[in-house]
C-alpha cells in the first residue's frame, strides 16, 4: 500500500531565495508526522505546496499514490488534504457552527441540512466548544478561534490533516489541552503532519520527524534520536524556541 | 401555538404582498407617478442583481450598460422575427455569455483591474455596436415598435424583480450561498475547503448579468428608438453601482433601500436642474463612501447591534446586583 503521502524532490524558490530544497519525504497511513526547524526554514511553505496553496517549481508530490502538485487547491482539499493556518484564520462573519460547516459541505463529504448541522456540533464538542455553537467566532478568545479552526479542518473528514503551529500562543494549561487534542485525533487513525516550534509537544505526540533548515532537509527519522542528533540542535542555535 | 408559516417563509411572504400591492399602481396612475415607478422598479432589478454578485463577492462590475444594452439590442433586431418573450431569453442568454467570457477573462485577477476591465469592456461594446450599426445599416439607430404600454412595461419590470428577489434568496439558501459567503470571508480558506472560487464567481456573475440583459430586453419598447449611446449608456453602470451601495449590500433588499429615495430625489433633479445632473450624482457618491461605506442598511445593522450590546451590558448589570 502507497503511502498517506509522499513527497519527491520538491522544490520552491521566491526569486533568489530557494524555500523549499529538492525535499523528499514520506509519511505513512495514521502516522502523526513532526515538521519542525528554525524560523525561516521554509515549514510553511512545504505546507502550502502540499495543500496546493503554491506550486511547486519541480518534484511531485502524492497523495495515497495519485499525483497531486499541479492541482488547485480546491481540488487538492476535496481530494482529502485539510489544513489550519500559522496565523488563525476563522470566518469573521460567522459563529462557530458555520465556520466549522464551511468544512463538510464542498469535499468529498458533501453535507447539507441537518446532518451537517449535526456533524458541525459533534465537532465543535470534540475541540471542547460543546454548546458555544451560535457564539461569533469574533467574540472568541484566541485559542477557542483555533479549535474552531480545527473542527472545521476535520470536518472534512480528511486522508491527511495539516497542523501549522497549532500549538503556539497558548499557555502552558491551554498547551496541555491541545496535546491531548492531537493525541485523540491521531488515535482516530487520521494521518498528521504538524508544524511545530514547541518541542515537547513534538516529543510527545510525533513518532518521526523532519528538520529543515534553509529550505533543506538536515535529519529525519526517529523523534528522540533526531533532537538528539548535534546537526539539529546547531541548526536551532540561537532560536529561542528550542 | 401553530404559526401561519415558518420564519424562514415570512420574509418572502412579506415580498409577495409588497409585489402584489405595487403591480396596482397603474390602476391609479399612467402618467407621473407610474413612469417614476418604471424607473424605481427597473433600478431595483438592477441593482439588486448587480448585487447578487458584487455584494459577496466585493467586485465592483461596471459592465452594467454592456448587458443591459445587449437585452435591449436583442429585441430591437429581433423584434420583427421572433415573440417577445424569446427575446427577453435571448437577451438574458447573450448578456450571460458575454458574462462568462468576462469572469474566465477577469475574475482571477484582482478587484481594481476588474473594475477597469468591465468600464472597458462596456465601452468596447459599445464601439462595436455602433461600427456594425454603420457599416450594415444606413441608420444609426432602430425603431422598436410594440403594443406595449407603459403599464405593460412596468408589470414586467415588476415580475423581473421578484424573480431577482426569489434567484437571491434560493442562492442565499444554497450551498451556492454559502460558498459566497466564505468567499467574502477570506478566499484561501475558501478554497482549502474544497470551494472552486474561480467557477463560483463566473456562475454568479452570469446569473446576475443575465438579469440585466432582462431588464434592458423588456425596457426596449420603452424607448422606441434604439441607438448605442442610449442602449450603452455608462450612466446606467455608475447609477447602479452608486443606487446599490448607498443601500448596502449585505441584504438581499439592501439595494432596494438605495433605490427608492435615490430614483425620487434623481427625478426631482433631473426635473429642476438639468444641466447639474452629473454633478449631484457625483456629490452623492462622495457622500455615500465617506458617511455610508456600507450604506444605509450597514449603518442600521451597526446602530442595531450596538443597542444590542447596551441592552446586554446593562442587563448583565442588573443581574450582578442581584447577585
Ligand atoms: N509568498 C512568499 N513570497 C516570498 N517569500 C516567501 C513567501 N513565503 C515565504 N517566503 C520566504 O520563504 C522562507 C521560508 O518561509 P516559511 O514561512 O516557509 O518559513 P517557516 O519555516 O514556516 O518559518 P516560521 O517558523 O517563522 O513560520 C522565508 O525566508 C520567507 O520569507
Ligand atoms: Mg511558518
Amino acid at each position: 500500500m502507497s503511502a498517506a503521502l509522499s513527497v519527491t524532490t520538491v522544490r520552491k524558490s521566491f526569486g533568489g531565495l530557494v524555500a523549499v530544497n529538492d525535499l523528499s519525504f514520506e509519511v505513512e497511513r495514521g502516522e502523526l508526522y513532526g515538521l519542525i526547524g528554525p524560523n525561516g526554514s521554509g515549514k510553511t511553505t512545504m505546507l502550502n505546496l502540499i495543500s496546493g496553496a503554491l506550486q511547486p517549481d519541480a518534484g511531485e508530490i502524492k497523495l495515497a499514490g495519485a499525483t497531486i502538485s499541479g492541482l488547485a487547491a480546491h481540488r487538492i482539499a476535496r481530494l482529502g488534504v485539510a489544513r489550519t493556518f500559522q496565523l488563525v484564520r476563522v470566518l469573521p462573519s460567522m459563529d462557530a457552527e458555520r465556520n466549522v460547516m464551511a468544512g463538510a459541505v464542498f469535499g468529498h463529504r458533501s453535507l447539507w441540512g441537518a446532518e451537517l448541522h449535526e456533524l458541525a456540533r459533534e465537532l465543535l464538542a470534540l475541540v471542547g466548544l460543546r454548546g458555544r455553537e451560535h457564539v461569533p467566532v469574533v467574540a472568541m478568545t484566541y485559542i477557542d478561534q483555533k479549535r474552531v479552526e480545527l473542527a472545521r479542518a476535520i470536518a472534512s473528514d480528511p486522508q491527511v490533516l495539516l497542523l501549522d503551529e497549532w500549538l503556539a500562543g497558548l499557555n502552558p494549561s491551554e498547551l496541555a489541552i491541545g496535546i491531548e487534542l492531537i493525541e485523540r485525533l491521531s488515535r482516530q487513525g487520521r494521518t498528521i503532519i504538524m508544524v511545530e516550534h514547541v518541542m515537547d509537544a513534538i516529543r510527545t505526540l510525533c513518532g518521526r520527524c523532519l528538520v529543515m533548515s534553509s529550505g533543506r532537509l538536515i535529519k529525519e527519522g526517529g523523534v528522540a534520536e533526531v533532537l538528539s542528533d548535534p546537526e539539529v540542535v546547531r541548526a536551532y542555535l540561537g532560536d529561542d524556541d528550542a | 401555538m401553530t404559526r401561519f408559516l415558518p420564519d424562514e417563509f415570512r420574509i418572502p411572504a412579506i415580498g409577495a404582498g409588497v409585489i402584489v400591492l405595487a403591480a396596482l399602481l397603474p390602476l391609479f396612475d399612467d402618467g407621473f407617478y407610474l413612469a417614476m415607478a418604471v424607473n424605481i422598479v427597473l433600478y431595483a432589478a438592477l441593482c439588486t442583481a448587480w448585487a447578487l454578485f458584487s455584494g459577496p463577492t466585493h467586485y465592483i462590475s461596471l459592465a452594467t450598460a454592456a448587458f443591459f444594452g445587449l437585452g435591449t439590442y436583442a429585441v430591437a433586431l429581433g423584434n420583427e422575427l421572433l415573440p417577445f418573450p424569446l427575446l427577453v431569453a435571448l437577451g438574458a442568454a447573450i448578456a450571460a455569455v458575454l458574462a462568462g467570457f468576462v469572469g474566465a477573462a477577469t475574475l482571477r485577477i484582482s478587484g481594481v483591474y476588474f473594475v477597469i476591465f468591465t468600464l472597458g469592456l462596456a465601452e468596447l461594446v459599445r464601439q462595436i455596436v455602433s461600427w456594425a450599426q454603420v457599416k450594415w445599416s444606413t441608420r444609426m439607430g432602430l425603431y422598436v415598435f410594440t403594443d406595449f404600454t407603459e403599464a405593460h412595461i412596468y408589470w414586467m419590470l415588476l415580475a423581473l424583480t421578484a424573480a431577482v428577489f426569489l434567484t437571491g434568496w434560493l442562492i442565499n439558501r444554497s450551498r451556492l450561498g454559502f460558498a459566497m459567503q466564505i468567499i467574502g470571508n477570506d478566499e484561501a480558506v475558501a478554497r482549502h475547503c474544497g470551494i472552486d472560487t474561480a467557477r463560483l464567481k463566473i456562475i454568479l456573475f452570469m446569473i446576475s448579468g443575465a438579469f440585466i440583459g432582462m431588464a434592458g430586453a423588456i425596457v426596449a419598447p420603452r424607448y422606441l428608438y434604439v441607438a448605442p449611446p442610449s442602449a450603452f449608456n455608462p450612466t446606467i453602470s455608475f447609477l447602479v453601482v452608486i443606487m446599490a451601495l448607498l443601500g448596502g449590500t449585505r441584504w438581499l433588499w439592501g439595494p432596494l433601500v438605495g433605490v427608492i429615495p435615490f430614483t425620487i430625489v434623481m427625478e426631482f433633479v433631473s426635473a429642476n436642474f438639468p444641466n447639474d445632473t452629473s454633478i449631484v450624482i457625483g456629490i452623492v457618491f462622495l457622500v455615500i463612501v465617506y458617511v455610508l461605506p456600507d450604506g444605509v442598511t450597514g449603518r442600521l445593522e451597526q446602530l442595531l447591534a450596538r443597542m444590542r450590546r447596551t441592552s446586554t451590558a446593562s442587563k448583565a448589570a442588573t443581574v450582578k446586583e442581584a447577585a
